[in-house]
């Protein structure tokens, strides 16, 4: 109580002292977002500049006359257009095979009594904790010896049924309450009317972020594709930039060009979908 | 067959059915390979010739080779490399972001932007940056007076530090998102009553805050300590392996002699010692979490 009186006469200062403190807050935070987005302002103000003037110090950021042909030299140099459909196509397929599969089998392990269930449940969890690329080696001879090397189908297989994906969903299934089911079941929905009309729609933080984790994994996957996919129409975009970089790889406003032009479908998708992105992660990460 | 059989024999198969289309993905594509792949450690294979047992001829021909040492010396260089300087970096973007902020939102975007950048493209502009020449960041240095700026991603003792830098960069903006899901969930009134006590803004964040996030910074340092121990991408990009073997890590090294030597077997015995790696970190830190996790 005795100390009523020293604060409210600090009032004032405290006031200015907040105000410093938010503009040094301010300061820091723009120093920081400045820090992660120049070397992307800089990819885009040099896709615009002659090779030469790339590298040119003091760099200028606005191009006094925007070279837009470069973007033009790009799209007649490599097939992005293929590449981003292969990304596109091989994205939403591993990520719909995954939400399906994945929440079936959740569903069962959460909601079902079965012989046999906590034995599989066991094998699922076990194999969490193990890297794919321990197995990546003898799972490509085995995709290669059944004739599935160098096509769409094998990355596919190897990426839709993940332990990950049902781990997820089971967590978040066996917090629903029972009881919901139980009515539904009396009113005579069968399992899949269930899982179709209660369990699914509960689910939908869950959903979001299987879904997230899928596609970005899936959209900046390098190494599968490195890995399975040798013609040029089957590349993906990750693998197509990096094809280009290594056969122009003194031309680099064209780099700078095709990276950009790699980066749009992201900022696109990351833009209209962030807070899902952030929450999502949030969410997971949490639960660990 | 009595009624109760045949229903329990009913609801088994509708069980099976909603099981099977993963399970059936999931035990050929993943459990089948896991196996094959303990197997194969112990054969002699080059992909055309036939399959031969070896026993731990792979293994004692990975434990003379250099290669492969140099490999888990730089695997292990990276981890400590990253571990703890990501998870300070997202630690502070979290900290300086939970507050009520206008455009909170906004910079928490950009900070976690470069995560979902394509790879290639950070990886081709980060080499560029710091391009040994004609780089901007060298030419930064040079006009600020330093004689011979390192050479980075071109330079034995620096690729690897390169790597590090671009890795943090990338990923520090993804566990900011699971601090600042942390720090949410630490009460407020802590705090108020803290400052009430006459604690200072730092004596707080050092017995509240950090005490407090230790369930999420026990995660993130699980997280970040396997993903670093399966490090490929960054460094296939950014440097290949090189130069020489300055950056050749275990993954790509298990790449490496796979699909370019087609040394199958050999390969396989260097997956087995990653794997070995990755899960003793998971069993010792379960181990330690009982020891210095604080809950609530």
């Amino acid at each position: 109580m005795g100390q009523l009186p020293v604060s409210r006469a600090a009032e004032p200062s405290m006031a200015r002292r907040n105000a410093v403190a938010s503009a040094f807050l301010y300061a820091a935070l723009v120093t920081l977002a400045i820090g992660m987005l120049v070397p992307f302002a800089w990819m885009a103000s040099a896709s615009l500049q002659m090779d030469k003037d790339v590298f040119r110090f003091p760099f200028r950021w606005i191009p006094k006359n925007p070279r837009w042909k470069n973007y033009e030299l790009i799209w007649q140099r490599v097939p992005f257009l293929t590449f981003i459909g292969n990304t596109v196509k091989l994205t939403l397929i591993i990520t719909a095979l995954q939400l399906l599969t994945s929440s079936l089998a959740a569903y069962a392990f959460a909601r079902l009594e079965f012989k046999g269930r906590d034995v599989i449940f066991l094998l699922y969890i076990g194999t969490i904790a193990i890297p794919w690329q321990v197995y990546m080696v003898p799972q490509f001879i085995m995709m290669r010896s059944l004739g599935l090397n160098d096509t769409h189908l094998a990355l596919i297989l190897l990426q839709a049924f993940t332990a990950f994906g049902v781990f997820l969903l089971r967590q978040f299934f066996i917090g629903i309450p029972k009881e919901l089911s139980d009515a539904a079941r009396i009113d005579g929905l069968g399992e899949y009317g269930i899982w179709a009309k209660i369990v699914m729609p509960l689910s939908k933080p869950a959903v979001a972020t299987l879904t997230i984790f899928t596609f970005v994994g899936t959209w900046n996957d390098f190494l599968g594709p490195l890995i399975y996919l040798s013609s040029e129409k089957l590349k993906t975009i990750q693998l197509g930039l990096r094809m280009f970089i290594a056969q122009y790889s003194a031309d680099y406003a064209l780099i700078m060009a095709a990276s950009i032009v790699s980066l749009v479908p992201v900022i696109v998708v990351f833009v209209s979908l962030q807070r899902f992105f952030i929450e999502g992660i949030a969410s997971s990460g949490i639960k660990g | 067959m009595t009624v109760a059989a045949r229903k329990t024999l009913k609801s088994n198969a509708i069980a099976y059915s909603f099981i099977l289309p993963n399970l059936l993905g999931f035990a050929i594509f993943t459990l089948a390979p896991m196996v094959f792949a303990l197997a194969l450690s112990l054969m002699s294979w080059d992909g055309a010739n036939p399959i031969k047992y070896v026993g731990l001829k792979n293994f004692g021909q990975m434990f003379r080779d250099d290669t492969f040492w140099i490999s888990t010396f730089n695997t292990i260089y990276y981890v400590i490399g990253t571990v703890p300087t990501t998870m300070i970096c997202s630690l502070l973007l979290a900290v300086l972001l939970n507050r009520e902020l206008k455009g909170r939102n906004a910079f928490r975007a950009i900070y976690f932007f470069p995560y979902v950048a394509s790879l290639v493209a950070v990886a081709v502009v980060w080499n560029m940056m710091f391009h040994p020449s004609m780089g901007p960041i060298n030419n930064l240095l040079r006009s600020l007076g330093v004689k011979n700026p390192p050479a980075w991603s071109a330079s034995t003792t620096w690729a690897m530090p390169t790597i590090i830098g671009a890795s943090v960069w990338r990923n520090a903006g993804y566990y900011m998102v699971i601090y600042l899901a942390a720090l949410q969930g630490i009460p407020r009134d802590l705090y108020e009553a803290a400052r009430i006590d006459g604690a200072s803004g730092w004596q707080s964040f050092r017995k509240i805050t950090i005490p407090l996030l230790t369930p999420a910074t026990f995660f993130v340092t699980i997280m970040l300590t396997i993903q670093g121990f399966k490090v490929f991408d960054l460094v296939y990009v950014m440097t290949g392996g090189g130069p020489g073997r300055a950056t050749n890590v275990l993954v790509f090294t298990i790449w490496d002699r796979a699909f370019i030597y087609s040394q199958f077997g050999y390969s396989s015995a260097v997956a087995m010692v990653l794997l070995a790696i990755v899960l003793v970190i998971t069993v010792l830190q379960f181990r330690m979490e009982k020891k210095w996790v604080s809950y609530l």
